[in-house]
C-alpha cells in the first residue's frame, strides 16, 4: 500500500513500524516526545507507544549519545534525535570515542546498535549553528555507519535499515527537503506532492545501505550528491544541458564505491557536490578513490563543488551552497577539450 | 546464569509538566515566600552553608501589594527605579515591533523576552559597565542599560548592510564589544563555563571587573553548567552564575531538568553560595546581583543564582506553545508580570503614575518606529540590500589563507 508522503511523514512512519516491530526500540531527544520534535518527525509517536518507548531528555547532547549507549549495551535499541546536527559536538566524544569504537576495544564482546537521527544542512536561513553538514566529522571516524537520505522513500527505506543494523549509525536528514525537494531556487519551493519518490510504501521495507541510488543515467558525466545536493544537481544538470548520471550516495560510510567507478569508467568524467566545506570534505576522500581506480578512464580533473570553507552565513546562505549555477559551469568544465 | 528477574515496578520515571493543553493551570495562587522571610547574609563573611534557606526559599522584596519590604530592599531612588521602569518598556515594545517584522519576513526569526524583562535588566542595572555580560537569548536587554543604540540592534537582526556582524548570525544573535556583551550562541550553555574563564583572567590581571553569565534550566542539564559550577568553586573567580528557571525549554518542562531540588540548591553542593530569587521582581534581581558583585569584587568567588520566572511567549517565532501547555497558562503564574510589578511598586510609592506611564509608553513607541525605520533604510532581510558576499571570507582567519582567497575568486563577487 503506497501514500504520499513527504519526508517527516516517511521518517515518522519508519519510526512507527520499527516501534511496533521490536520493543527494544526506544525513541528520545530533545523535544521528541510529548510535542512529537521541533520538526515533528516523532509526532503522536508517544501518544501511540507510551511515554517510556518514546520520551523528552533533558537538553544535553553529550548525555543523550552516552545514554543511548549505555541502552544499547543492555539490549534496547535506542533511536535518538540530535535537534540540529551543529549541536552534536557535545557528544562527540561520546560518539567517537566510545560508541564508535566500543565493539572494536571490548574484542567483540559489546556492542551498542544505536542510531542518531539528525537534521543537517542549509537553506533555511539558520545562521552558521542550525546549517551545518558535518558528515565528513563522522566519516574519519571508524566504526560508525553515516547515511545521508534524499527523499520520502530513501528517508524511510534507509531509517529502517540503519536501525536495524548492528553497528552505530549517524544518519542525516536534510531539513532544508523535509516538506519538499529543493531546487536551488529559494523563490520557488515545491512540496513534495505528485513527485515520484514521496510515493512511500506504508509498511515495512528497506532501502540498503551502502548501495548509491542512480537518479539519472547519462553518459557525458557523473555527478555524485547527497542530501539537500540531489536535487539541486538535478537542476543543474537540467540547465547545463549536459547527459549526465546524477548519483545519490545515500550511505556515505561504507560508501558504494563500485557504482561510482562503474559510472565513472562511463563516462570518464565526475563532479562531486556537497554542501559542507571543500577541505577535508567527503568528496576530498572520493576524489582520491575514485583517481585510483579510473585514472585512466578520466577525460577530465574531477571537479568538487561544495560549500567554501568558511562558517555557514546568515543572510548570504545563497552565495555559500552549492548553486545550480556553480554546479552547472562545473559540469560544462569536465566537457571542455 | 541467574535467571532473569522481571520488575515488578513501572519503568524509569517520566518527568511531567504540572498542565497540559486543555487543562486548567493553577500554581496555587500566590507564592507562599514572602519578602522578609530570609536574611541578607552579609557578602564579605557569607558561606555557602548560610545559604541553604535562600537556595531553598525565594528571595523577594516587592510583595503581592506592591510594596517593598524586608532586608532585600535596595532602597533604589525613584530615577533609577524609573529608569528600571523604561529599560523593561523599551524591551517589551521594541519585542513587538520585531516580532511583528519578523511575521513580514523582514527578518527570518526572533525570540522575545515577554515576561522576563525584569532579569537582565535589573541585573546588569546592579553591576558596573566594565563588567562583562555572557547572556543566553533572553538577556538582550542588558543592552539598553549598556546605552547600545537601538538603530544598531535592529540593523542586526534585519541582516541589513549595517549589521555589525555582517549578516552571518541570525538575529537575536547580538554581539556589543563596547558593551562587554558576548555574542549569544545557539549550542546553548557554552557560555556559562567561558564566563568563568572571562572572570579568573580578571582576576588574574587585578582588574575590578565581574563576569555575569545566564543560561536557563533546560540548558542546566548540559555539561557547560556543571564545568561552570566546578571550575568556579574551585577557582573562586568573580563571577555570577545564573539559572533562568522559566519552567519551559522549547516543549521541555523543568521537570525534566531536575529530579526535584531547586537548580539554586545545586550550587550548594558545589560550596557557592547560592539563591532562588523571583525573577518577575525587579527589587530582589537587582538586590542579589549587587550582593553577588560585591563578594565576587572582594575576591570571595562565585555566586549562584536561580531566576524563577515564567516563559510567557513562545520559545520564538519557529515555536508554537499551545501544542504543549495550556495557552492560558501564563496568566496564573504567581509571579505576575516584571513590569506591572514595578509599575505598581512606584504607584504605590507616590513616585509615578498611570498619565506618566502612557507617556513614556507611547514615546517609546515612537523611538522604537523611528529607530525600526532608520534601520530599514539600510535594507532588510525580505528585500536587501544585504552584506555583501565577500564578508562569508573575511574573519574567518586573521587574514585571508589562499585557499579562502582562491573560493572568495570563484564566489566572483
Amino acid at each position: 500500500m503506497m501514500t504520499q508522503m513527504n519526508m517527516i511523514k516517511a521518517l515518522n512512519s519508519a519510526l512507527e513500524v520499527q516501534l511496533e516491530k521490536d520493543p527494544n526500540i526506544v525513541i528520545f531527544g530533545e523535544d521528541v516526545g510529548f510535542f512529537g520534535g521541533v520538526f515533528r518527525v516523532t509526532d503522536g509517536l508517544q501518544a501511540k507507544f507510551g511515554e517510556h518507548r518514546v520520551f523528552d531528555s533533558p537538553l544535553a547532547e553529550g548525555g543523550i549519545a552516552a545514554i543511548a549507549m549505555g541502552m544499547g549495551l543492555n539490549g534496547l535499541r535506542p533511536v535518538a534525535e540530535i535537534q540540529f546536527a551543529d549541536y552534536i559536538f557535545p557528544a562527540y566524544d561520546q560518539i567517537v570515542n566510545e560508541i564508535a569504537k566500543v565493539r572494536h576495544r571490548s574484542g567483540g564482546e559489546f556492542t551498542a546498535p544505536l542510531t542518531f537521527r539528525t537534521p543537517a544542512g542549509g537553506g533555511i536561513k539558520g545562521g552558521h549553528h542550525h546549517s551545518q553538514s558535518p558528515e565528513a566529522q563522522f566519516t574519519h571516524t571508524p566504526g560508525l555507519k553515516v547515511v545521508y537520505c534524499s527523499t520520502p522513500y530513501n528517508a524511510k527505506g534507509l531509517l529502517t535499515a540503519a536501525i536495524e543494523c548492528n553497528d552505530p549509525v549517524i544518519f542525516f536528514e536534510p531539513k532544508r527537503c523535509y516538506r519538499g525537494p529543493f531546487y536551488g531556487d529559494p523563490h520557488n519551493v515545491p512540496t513534495w506532492n505528485d513527485h515520484p519518490d514521496a510515493e512511500v510504501p506504508e509498511g515495512h521495507y528497506i532501502v540498503p545501505m551502502e548501495e548509491a541510488r542512480i537518479v539519472r543515467e547519462g553518459e557525458a558525466c557523473t555527478v555524485i550528491a547527497w542530501g539537500t545536493m540531489v536535487h539541486v544537481c538535478e537542476q543543474a544538470i537540467k540547465d547545463s544541458g549536459i547527459d549526465c548520471e546524477l548519483i545519490d550516495l545515500q550511505t556515505l560510510v561504507p560508501w558504494d564505491r563500485d557504482t561510482v567507478v562503474n559510472s565513472i569508467k562511463k563516462t570518464g568524467r565526475c563532479v562531486i557536490v556537497h554542501e559542507a566545506p571543500k577541505t577535508s570534505g567527503f568528496g576530498a576522500e572520493m576524489s582520491a578513490s575514485i583517481q585510483e581506480r579510473c585514472f585512466y578512464h578520466l577525460e577530465a580533473p574531477i571537479t568538487r563543488v561544495t560549500g567554501w570553507d568558511t562558517p555557514f552565513p546568515h543572510t548570504t546562505e545563497w552565495d555559500y551552497m552549492p548553486s545550480p549555477e556553480r554546479i552547472a559551469a562545473a559540469i560544462k568544465k569536465t566537457q571542455e577539450d | 546464569m541467574t535467571e532473569r528477574v522481571t520488575a515488578t515496578t513501572a519503568p524509569y520515571t517520566i518527568g511531567r509538566p504540572p498542565f497540559r493543553p486543555g487543562e486548567e493551570a493553577d500554581f496555587g495562587g500566590k507564592f507562599k515566600e514572602q519578602p522578609g522571610d530570609l536574611n541578607r547574609p552579609d557578602p564579605l563573611s557569607c558561606s555557602a552553608q548560610d545559604t541553604v534557606p535562600h537556595a531553598v526559599g525565594l528571595v523577594r522584596v516587592l510583595n503581592d501589594e506592591g510594596e517593598a519590604l524586608g532586608e532585600w530592599d535596595p532602597k533604589l531612588d525613584a530615577e533609577t527605579l524609573i529608569q528600571g521602569l523604561e529599560y523593561m518598556m523599551r524591551l517589551r515594545i521594541f519585542d513587538d515591533r520585531m516580532i511583528k517584522m519578523q511575521r513580514t519576513g523582514k527578518l527570518s526569526f526572533y525570540m522575545r523576552s515577554l515576561g522576563e524583562e525584569a532579569i537582565a535588566i535589573a541585573q546588569t542595572m546592579a553591576l558596573e559597565t566594565q563588567d562583562w555580560i555572557f547572556p543566553s537569548y533572553r538577556q538582550p536587554g542588558a543592552q539598553f542599560v549598556r546605552g547600545r543604540d537601538m538603530v544598531s540592534m535592529i540593523c542586526h537582526c534585519i541582516g541589513n548592510t549595517e549589521d555589525n556582524v555582517k549578516g552571518r548570525q541570525m538575529p537575536v544573535h547580538y554581539t556589543w564589544k563596547e558593551g562587554r556583551f558576548i555574542s549569544i550562541s545557539s549550542p546553548v550553555g557554552t557560555q556559562f563555563s567561558q564566563a568563568v574563564g572571562v572572570a579568573m583572567a580578571s582576576a588574574y590581571k587585578g582588574d575590578d571587573e565581574v563576569c555575569i553569565s545566564w543560561l536557563g534550566d533546560g540548558t542546566s542539564a548540559q555539561g557547560d553548567y556543571h564545568y561552570a559550577l566546578n571550575f568556579a568553586s574551585t577557582f573562586k573567580p568573580p563571577v555570577i552564575l545564573n539559572v533562568v528557571n522559566n519552567q519551559w525549554a522549547i516543549s521541555t518542562h523543568a521537570n525534566l531538568a531536575t529530579g526535584g531540588r531547586t537548580f539554586a540548591e545545586r550550587g550548594l553542593a558545589y560550596d557557592i553560595p547560592s539563591f532562588r530569587v523571583d525573577g518577575n521582581d525587579f527589587l530582589a534581581l537587582y538586590s542579589v546581583t549587587k550582593w553577588a558583585r560585591q563578594r565576587g569584587a572582594a575576591g570571595l568567588g562565585a555566586t549562584h543564582i536561580e531566576v524563577y520566572t515564567y516563559r510567557t511567549g513562545a520559545h520564538s517565532s519557529s515555536d508554537d506553545p499551545s501544542a504543549y501547555r495550556p495557552s492560558e497558562e501564563y496568566k496564573s503564574w504567581p509571579g505576575g508580570d516584571p513590569i506591572e510589578r514595578l509599575k505598581n511598586h512606584l504607584i504605590k510609592s507616590d513616585m509615578w503614575d498611570e498619565k506618566r506611564d502612557a507617556a513614556l509608553a507611547q514615546k517609546i513607541d515612537d523611538e522604537v518606529m523611528t529607530s525600526y525605520k532608520a534601520a530599514c533604510e539600510f535594507g532588510d532581510l525580505a528585500s536587501g540590500p544585504y552584506p555583501p558576499a565577500s564578508t562569508i571570507f573575511t574573519e574567518v582567519y586573521e587574514t585571508v589563507p589562499w585557499h579562502v582567497q582562491e573560493q572568495r575568486e570563484e564566489l566572483g563577487k
